[in-house]
């Protein structure tokens, strides 16, 4: 079985610290991966390199059997590669509907420009924001600007409007970071559902360790930007480089000037 | 009773209701307005006052030309002169060389509009290339060197500018055709701005305002969109331009690319109300014939206090009323109406996602499905 997602060797370097160096991942269809890896190994800059927000300088990135090394961001997503921001990106001047349909209709084709300014083509896709809006909680404030949401709302809100375009991979970059325990248990049984129900699949970038551990199939480790070891929770937790790397490390890594 | 569940439901079911009490109402009050400025130039015939009415509709469409493109993206332009002046300069030369004489030069507006946006394709290409400051610099820059052209080409006959082609109609009668050329074109573009204003085309706009990259990330071609709406704004201008041209029947390189005239109009849309339609239109309507009647006034010395004046009111408004009329004075009317009660459904957090799904699943269900504003 081929992997849905899989990186091949990434690099990236800014200036001349070397964020990634060799960082390899592979996403199988229909599972929720984890990565993992102390602050400043990596794990968004790879996001950003897999979703066409940084460049690499070596190394290729295939969805499937697609080489989409450096496709621009709309490319990408238009893929069907679907991701959150550790930092919420949210469009705060717009309603949390309008939030929706903006994702929703990225992968549309206007036939012609009349269809640009018709309202029609939105019906289904507000019925289905809408949908979405109810599955993780804010429904009721579908009318609200976004940027009077909370922040565990936003959260959602990404987590929503990310799911509207109906990507095949969604990459989640610390979903639980920030907000409540009773959210942190809310967003991870949506994803458990997700994947449950549709077979969506998932890589999760988290520190929660309890989060990622519970909810990951198998889980990728980086540290200084390379691939440390992969494999499923109970191998991961109990391996020594990943002690070393990480859960014994982490006062280290405090100290070390990103 | 008056719990927060309460208040969801209660103003949900009352939402479509007063969306059609108020939709007739703002229908009612647009027939009026329409009468209103119809009548206007019967009523007021004296061709002192047309002339007013005149300039304010000019400047109703380049502030809403402007307010398409800078109040939905962001992006602040201070190069709508490149356009109104090249469709004047346009229309003059086209007129010229293909002998329109008399009224037939009016068949050219189109012609200008395109010339337009054909200019508007280079220089969003440029311009939209960089951000904020970035990008306000780079139209200053434009609008320099198209005003440098004019005084330098040939065709454009430098400082002595071009004659428009003359049109004979009665100095009595002379503002009136022009007030309504200018009051379909204003209305046109009204209508075109109202119309992007709830289509996807302005939700994207919108968006890329909000946050550029995240909604190329979302699949948005930010690109092809900016420049869509600087192309329709930069072909209005342009029109427009040309039709000032006309009214006037001259054009000098200082008066066709002024660097007031971006001033102006950023004032417009910042006194009305920045990215609203309505707000844009209110501002033009108070700023142009108030600039007229200070230059006219002796007493103000041939104009130069009227621009001291207009930069006093630019600060005030930027410093004391960022927002502009329209969204300040609709912060009021809510703040009046829902007194006693609170403004907006209180945004609690999310609790048991069982508990709170559920009810709020009834009230969606209830209200309107209608559009988000």
């Amino acid at each position: 079985m081929t992997a849905l997602l899989r990186t091949d060797g990434i690099k990236k370097a800014y200036g001349g610290v070397q964020a990634l160096n060799g960082a390899s991942i592979a996403v199988d269809e229909g599972t929720v991966a984890g990565l993992i890896g102390p602050n400043g190994s990596g794990k968004t800059t790879l996001f950003n390199v897999i979703t066409g927000y940084d460049r690499a300088d070596e190394g290729q990135v295939w969805f499937g059997d697609t080489v989409i090394t450096n496709a621009k961001p709309d490319k990408v997503f238009a893929t069907g590669i679907g991701r959150t921001f550790q930092l919420t990106r949210i469009f705060p001047r717009l309603t949390v509907i309008e939030n929706m349909l903006i994702a929703a209709q990225a992968r549309d084709k206007p036939k012609n420009l009349l269809s640009w300014f018709g309202k029609d083509a939105w019906t289904h896709h507000r019925r289905h924001a809408t949908d979405l809006l109810e599955f993780v909680g804010i429904e009721r404030h579908a009318h609200l600007l976004a940027g009077s949401l909370s922040y565990g709302q936003r959260k959602l809100l990404e987590l929503a409007y990310v799911l509207v375009a109906d990507p095949a991979v969604v990459l989640l970059d610390e979903p639980a970071g920030g907000v409540n325990p009773t959210l942190v248990n809310h967003i991870a049984d949506r994803i458990r559902q997700l994947n449950a129900e549709q077979g969506k699949t998932f890589l999760v970038v988290e520190h929660n360790m309890e989060f990622v551990m519970g909810l990951c199939s198998t889980i990728t480790v980086l540290e200084s930007g390379a691939t440390v070891v992969s494999g499923p929770p109970n191998i991961v937790r109990t391996d020594q480089r990943v002690l070393d790397a990480y859960l014994g490390a982490d006062i280290d890594e405090e100290e070390d000037p990103r | 009773m008056s719990t927060s569940t309460d208040m969801v439901s209660v103003s949900t079911d009352e939402a479509p209701g007063a969306g059609r009490r108020s939709s007739v109402l703002k229908a009612a009050g647009l027939l009026v307005l329409a009468i209103i400025v119809i009548a206007f130039p019967k009523v007021y015939s004296n061709p002192s006052v047309t002339n007013y009415g005149v300039f304010a509709l000019i400047y109703v469409t380049v502030a809403s030309a402007w307010n398409i493109f800078s109040g939905n993206t962001g992006y602040i332009s201070l190069g709508m002169a490149v356009f109104y002046g090249s469709g004047a300069y346009a229309l003059g030369a086209a007129a010229s060389a293909w002998h329109f004489t008399g009224t037939s030069a009016f068949a050219l507006l189109p012609f200008a509009a395109v010339v337009g946006a054909i200019i508007a394709v280079p220089f969003g290409l440029i311009a939209l290339r960089v951000r904020r400051h970035t990008f306000i610099v780079i139209t200053i820059a434009v609008f320099f060197i198209f005003q440098l052209m004019a005084f330098n080409l040939s065709f454009t006959h430098g400082t002595i500018g071009m004659n428009a082609p003359f049109i004979s109609w009665p100095s009595s009668g002379y503002n009136t055709p022009f007030y309504y050329i200018a009051l379909a074109i204003a209305a046109g573009t009204i209508a075109i701005a109202w119309l992007i204003r709830r289509s996807r085309f302005g939700l994207q706009l919108r968006a890329i305002r909000d946050d550029e990259d995240r909604a190329r990330g979302l699949g948005v071609r930010t690109m092809r969109v900016k420049l869509s709406a600087f192309v329709i704004s930069g072909a209005i201008a342009a029109m427009i331009g040309s039709v000032w041209f006309l009214y006037i029947g001259q054009v000098q390189p200082n008066t066709g690319f002024d660097p007031l005239f971006d001033l102006t109009i950023v004032l417009m849309a910042f006194l009305g109300g920045y990215g609203s339609i309505a707000g844009t239109v209110l501002g033009a309507l108070i700023v142009e014939p108030a600039t007229l009647w200070l230059n006219t006034q002796p007493q103000f010395s041939g104009g130069y206090l009227s621009e001291i004046l207009l930069g006093g009111v630019f600060l005030i408004v930027v410093l004391f009323m960022p927002r502009g009329i329209i969204p300040t004075g609709g912060e009021w009317i809510t703040r009046l109406r829902s007194r006693g009660r609170p403004a907006v459904i209180p945004a609690t957090t999310i609790g048991g996602p069982k508990a709170t799904g559920s009810v709020s699943a009834t009230s969606i269900g209830s209200g309107s499905p209608g559009g988000a504003r």
